[in-house]
């Protein structure tokens, strides 16, 4: 249980194409803030989509916080997404007809796992407190539309972290915000995470963030499909 | 409730696309009850043309025939029915009342119908509703005429106007009897049956338009008929002594003749009310097989629906049609709703990340299309009786169709259910191009 990613043999495709990921042997313990980066291509976002058990394995194991999501079926791996991890999107990042309060409370209303972590607060009320938390807490009954992109990107933070999911994995969520806002929106993460202590799985091909990080994964090195 | 909820947000996000789509739903859904309301409409005003009436009685030939030229006033039969014949069945112990009817004439188009004072008495049409004068008082009189509340209306007709009446039934008459006219003493209340377009004297006045050359064939004490107005209400009781009218007294003008020097021959049908109904099928048993004259008696309920169901291809290729610009609205919705999909592809995907599984991308969309439907078909029914309620006077008034107003009975719940059914059943389609999308593309949109 001391692991929060553990892949062995992973090997993916879209349908009959050439495959996307092969990779041998991939972990990561618990608490850690990772940073995966690759060039365009190299199986980024499709890698998070395996671990978010959104895309099936072909081929191997991908344990997620001791669950290997290979063995599970479609709607089981839904519901462990639902529970356990929280997504950040690049950008547009928001359900756009849903005020901010409704998208951060979304993963909550969805999972009663989710909900069950809330303790005890009720969802609006979570929802309110990590949006004041991360800086948004003026903006809650606002539509989506009328926010600007960082404030956008800090929606979905708050979205990715209620009911403290253990992982959150995060897709270049920094690469529309220009470079002040980027650290400062990190530090307001990596805050948030340690608080609930979430493992975080950042993916970037944007190097200059590397520092940031308790741990550097280069995606090349481990993904022998890229070559 | 959260998938729910999150298709009428959706769906109010798009307000515009939304409204459009409903609106096209709702038109279509109206056009389509609306149809049935008016088809219910005009069936009920058909077979309510005349009521209480147990048997209509002609001389031998087709049911429809025998409907068509009495209460319709539509055409002609080829023999009459003899006054013997007619007051042989008249006294008939199973008979509480008849009217009889003599046509075949007209005035500028309207039917000329001789009856007598019976007709005032007995005649009953849309659920027992009278006869009713709007103006003047029933003709009794030999040269009296009533009109038909269209007929005054449309010929712009007064009391007290003068008219002559022609034989035979074009706009022009063969003969034009202007020595021999007739005075307009009353005008009747509006029916929205063949009623409204027929012109009313007495069976006795139809006699001497029949008269050749416009010739009275009796002599008589010139204007008797005044005081002769109220004696004459009992009809045809005199028949018997004015029955020595010759046919070739030599007479100045027509006007001259007394009612009681004309003798009536013959009706052309007569309609029956018995004192029991039960006994309506052994009467029009008796009748059919009266041996003295060819006759045939309808009862006019039946004949009325049989001759409804011959005209029900139309009704059947209307609904099919209104059945059709249905679909056609439903199309728009699933053109509406599967093009929007292209744009809610990253929508979809932040879904997925959400933790939403492929089997809720389904269901928001069908529930998407199922509100749309449901909202389109309760616009439509709205629509339908909004507009029955502003029209239904005006409808009534410029076409004689009285559509009742009455809550949502079987069949349009059964249309409404369809729509909607039709909407769920339509919602699988980009429901389905949605959750293919989906697993496709993960959490990235792949174009």
């Amino acid at each position: 249980m001391s692991l929060a990613i553990d892949i062995r043999r992973l090997r993916f495709r879209y349908g009959d194409g050439p495959w996307v990921l092969d990779i041998p042997e991939l972990t990561l313990k618990r608490g850690t803030r990772a940073f995966l980066f690759g060039p365009s291509g190299s199986g980024k976002t499709t890698l998070l989509g395996v671990l978010a058990g959104v895309l099936e394995a072909e081929e191997g194991e991908v344990g997620v916080l001791g669950k290997d999501l290979a063995s599970l079926s479609g709607a089981e791996r839904d519901a462990f997404r639902a529970e356990h991890i929280g997504y950040v999107f690049q950008m547009f990042n928001l359900i756009p007809y849903l005020s901010v309060l409704d998208n951060i409370a979304l993963p909550a209303r969805m999972n009663a796992g989710r909900r069950a972590r809330l303790d005890g607060a009720g969802v609006k009320e979570t929802a309110a407190l990590l949006a004041d938390q991360l800086q948004i807490g003026d903006l809650l009954k606002k539509p989506v539309t009328e926010l600007s992109v960082g404030q956008q990107q800090r929606v979905a933070a708050c979205r990715a972290l209620i009911g403290a999911p253990e992982l959150i994995v995060a897709d270049e969520p920094t690469s529309s915000l220009d470079f002040d806002r980027r650290e400062a929106f990190l530090e307001l993460l990596f805050q948030e995470c340690e608080r609930a202590g979430a493992t975080l799985v950042f993916v970037s091909h944007d190097r200059t963030l590397e520092g940031m990080f308790s741990r550097t994964i280069s995606l090349p090195d481990v993904n022998k499909a890229v070559l | 409730m959260l998938v729910l909820d999150l298709a009428l947000k959706s769906l109010r996000n798009r307000a515009f696309s939304t409204s459009l789509t409903v609106g096209s739903i709702a038109l279509s859904v109206a056009l389509l009850i609306g149809v049935e309301n008016v088809r219910v409409g005009m069936r009920e005003s058909f077979s309510n043309t005349i009521s209480q009436t147990d048997l209509i009685v002609g001389t031998k030939g087709g049911t429809i025939q025998l409907l068509l030229y009495s209460v319709f006033g539509m055409g002609a039969p080829t023999e009459n029915v003899s006054w013997e014949a007619y007051e042989e069945w008249a006294e008939h112990p199973a008979v509480a009342w008849t009217i009889p009817y003599s046509l075949g004439d007209s005035h500028r188009g309207f039917r000329v119908i001789g009856t007598t004072e019976d007709f005032y008495r007995h005649y009953r049409y849309r659920g027992g509703q009278e006869i009713a004068l709007a103006e003047g008082r029933a003709n009794a009189d030999l040269f009296d005429v009533t009109l038909g509340a269209d007929v005054a209306a449309e010929l712009n007709y007064a009391l007290g106007d003068e008219i002559a009446v022609t034989h035979g039934l074009g706009e022009v008459g063969f003969v034009n009897h202007d020595h021999m006219p007739f005075t307009v003493v009353g005008v009747l209340a509006k029916t929205f049956t063949p009623v409204d377009r027929a012109i009313y004297v007495t069976l006795e006045g139809m006699e001497a338009i029949h008269w050749e050359d416009g010739e009275p064939p009796a002599t008589g004490d010139g204007h008797a008929h005044d005081e002769e107005a109220e004696a004459a209400d009992d009809g045809h009781a005199h028949e018997d002594e004015a029955e020595a009218a010759p046919a070739d007294d030599e007479h100045d003008h027509a006007s001259d003749v007394s009612i009681e020097d004309v003798e009536v021959t013959q009706v052309t049908s007569f309609f029956v009310g018995t004192t029991n109904r039960r006994d309506v099928l052994q009467l029009q048993r008796e009748i059919n097989d009266f041996e003295d004259e060819p006759m045939m008696a309808v009862i006019p309920g039946a004949a009325l629906n049989e001759m409804w169901r011959s005209l029900g291809y139309a009704e059947t290729g209307l609904r099919l049609v209104t059945i059709f610009v249905v679909l056609v609205g439903l199309l728009g919705m699933l053109v509406s709703l599967y093009t929007s999909l292209n744009e809610r592809r990253r929508e979809m995907a932040i879904l997925r990340a959400v933790g939403a599984g492929p089997n809720r991308i389904v269901a928001l969309l069908v529930l998407e299309s199922v509100c749309l439907a449901s909202a389109g078909a309760l616009a439509g029914l709205a629509l339908v009786y909004a507009l029955l309620s502003a029209g239904q006077s005006l409808v009534e008034a410029q076409v004689g169709l009285f559509i009742p107003i009455r809550p949502p009975g079987a069949i349009e719940l059964l249309l409404l259910g369809a729509v909607v059914t039709a909407g769920f059943l339509m919602g699988f389609v980009p429901a389905f191009k949605a959750y293919r999308t989906a697993l496709h593309d993960g959490l990235a949109v792949r174009v």
